[in-house]
């Protein structure tokens, strides 16, 4: 018997057009990352769909019901429940997207090491951070429908500007997320880094984000962790879209303006960070 | 043209100089190999030809760009086998491919079929649906350099390709290796195994703290830096070092290992008789033709494996 595999080629050549291909990664390599990404969350996609499910059905039910049954005054003009729904979609999504900025990152450095795997090809790190906004984006945006579609269901939204709270919760999530991942990026140690971070940035930015109450009732000399926690300006904006928060013009702008900056400046330094990590 | 010219290739990491100054080129078609003690500065050498590690001084083309400033060019041509795996192992083993493939652009119709000729390749065509995290070391190690082919690439880097390979897939990716270059493609090799470096290798450079001590074809080097056979005697780990002084001068060259002695000389078992009839005798004894090894502990002073 003469063994067949030996007069074959072991990989065939087709002759691909190596230019070409840098050209089109150089063009949509994020593109390709991104959809990496959303590959990756494949094995995950259970129970992410349960938690984005079953998170607002608990927010809503305890907060908007359980708390607006003793909450019996108006709030910002309307009833607790439509006064809270807004800031709980902006607030689930958020934490959620800085969440993504964390461990998954950091991990990706460290231990599922695809950075390391896509850094081998004509894939560039700036790139890499790129596609992970996007497929995070995404995510986030499903998550936020998702919110939105079961507060239909505890008639959480007077009217149908509510659905704007979909991308203005995944703007402000992306706030949140792009400087965490630039930040995650730059650790090479697990530490207590992501403690300190949950504890003393993340969890006060939520405190202070105004879901539960106006951020105006807190004492001024406390409401600038407000100013500057994301959650608050999407609040806001969801707010405004929801049930019509009177919000002067000139302030509208500040909470676009604050959120577009933390996106598109958290990116560039996750373009420096991914870079100064993959490429030493 | 050399596909690979390097000139003075350095890379230091704060004070410390990982690469120090090396040159050397690869012509098309070679296959080059890397030899060098842990911490030599192989892999860095392998990273800056990927561009994904800054030289600091000297200047390096691959197919002629520079890989700093063309890198998504240069590493379209590249197959790169890291050191260390770096599979999702969430992800099937097919799809690792797939997705890898993603990464150069190459489009979704080319990569299904490239995948399965890969993973027979590997030989994990029944694994193609397993998660990665369910296989074995060596299954990985195999995934990781089929993986390294999905672009064609026309220069193959392997750092250190057979670690955690049994004896039969290693021969088997000899084999496959070789006629990979028989296709055309260069191989750029790193090995702590002689036998392999013997095998794969047209031509080497072994590395010593970021310097090239010697360079030539496995032959020339051996043929160099060694004689023709080799004694290599046991009088037991106590006794080794004090056998020393007796042995000396009987034989061309000696260096005394924790364990054994070796006993450089061209006619080795004249060596040996001589041995016996002064009544030192050894434990056990053995005549073999030198190899690589010689060569590396004679310009390393350390064993390949340390
Ligand atoms: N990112 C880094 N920062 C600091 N030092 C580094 C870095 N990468 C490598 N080194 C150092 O550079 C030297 C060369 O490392 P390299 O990985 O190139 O060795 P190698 O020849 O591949 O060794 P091995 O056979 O163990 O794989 C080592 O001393 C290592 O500690
Ligand atoms: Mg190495």
């Amino acid at each position: 018997m003469t063994d067949v595999r030996h007069e074959q080629p072991v990989v065939t050549f087709t002759g691909l057009d190596h230019a070409a291909l840098a050209a089109r990664t150089r063009r949509w390599g994020w593109l390709h990352y991104a959809r990496y990404r959303q590959a990756s969350e494949g094995p995950f996609l259970v129970t992410a769909l349960m938690l984005a499910i079953g998170n607002p059905i608990l927010y809503l039910a305890a907060m908007g019901l359980g708390l607006g049954s003793i909450v019996q005054a108006d709030v910002s003009g309307v009833s607790y429940l439509h006064f809270v729904a807004p800031g709980l979609l902006v607030a689930t999504v958020a934490t959620t997207g800085a969440q993504f900025g964390t461990w998954p990152i950091f991990g990706g450095f460290k231990w599922i090491r695809n950075y390391l795997a896509a850094q081998a090809t004509p894939l560039e790190p700036g790139q890499m951070a790129q596609g992970e906004t996007l497929a995070i984006g995404v995510r986030l945006f499903v998550q936020a429908a998702i919110f939105w579609v079961i507060g239909l269901a505890f008639g959480a939204w007077p009217g149908g500007w509510s659905l704007l709270a979909i991308p203005i919760a995944t703007v402000a999530a992306l706030a949140m997320f792009t400087p965490l991942m630039a930040y995650s990026a730059t650790l090479e140690e697990e530490g207590l880094h992501f403690n300190f971070v949950q504890r003393l940035i993340i969890m006060p930015m939520f405190l202070f984000a105004g879901t539960f109450f106006p951020l105006e009732s807190m004492p001024i000399y406390l409401q600038w962790v407000g100013w500057v926690s994301p959650m608050w300006h999407g609040t806001q904006l969801a707010r405004m879209a929801s049930f019509g928060l009177a919000v002067p013009p000139w302030l509208v702008g500040v909470h676009v303006v604050f959120l577009l900056a933390c996106i598109v400046g958290g990116q560039v330094w996750a373009h420096r960070t991914f870079t100064r990590r993959l490429v030493r | 043209m050399p596909v690979i010219q390097a000139q003075n290739l350095t890379k230091k990491f704060g004070d410390f100089t990982a690469v120090d100054g090396i040159s050397f080129e690869v012509a098309p078609g070679e296959s080059f190999g890397l030899l060098g003690p842990n911490g030599a500065g192989k892999s860095t050498t392998m990273r800056m030809i990927g561009g994904t590690s800054l030289r600091t001084s000297g200047s390096l083309t691959v197919l002629g760009l520079d890989p700093e400033e063309r890198g998504p060019e240069v590493r379209a041509s590249l197959g790169v086998v890291p050191q260390q795996d770096s599979l999702d192992e969430e992800l099937r083993a097919r799809d690792n491919l797939i997705v890898y493939g993603r990464y150069f652009g190459l489009p979704r119709a080319y990569l299904e079929t490239k995948a399965d000729e890969l993973l027979e390749f590997a030989q994990l065509t029944e694994k193609a649906k397993a998660k990665v995290n369910a296989l074995s070391g060596g299954m990985k190690r195999r995934l990781t350099i089929a993986r390294g082919l999905v672009n064609e690439p026309r220069i193959l880097l392997l750092d250190e390709p057979t670690t955690g390979l049994d004896p039969q897939a290693r021969h088997i990716l000899w084999d496959r290796l070789f006629r990979l270059k028989e296709q055309g493609v260069t191989l750029v090799i790193t090995t702590h195994f002689m036998d392999e470096a013997e095998q794969l290798c047209d031509r080497l450079v072994v590395i010593d703290h970021g310097k090239i001590v010697a360079e030539g074809s496995p032959q020339a080097l051996i043929r160099e830096y060694s004689t023709r056979e080799v004694v290599e005697v046991r009088f037991g780990s106590a006794r080794n070092a004090a056998m020393e002084a007796e042995l000396r001068g009987m034989a061309e060259r000696i260096e005394v290992l924790p364990d054994r002695i070796l006993l450089y000389a061209r006619d080795g078992e004249g060596l040996l008789e001589q041995i016996s009839r002064r009544g030192l005798n050894p434990l056990t004894s053995l005549v073999r033709r030198s190899s690589l090894e010689d060569v590396f502990l004679r310009l390393t002073g350390r064993s390949l494996i340390d």
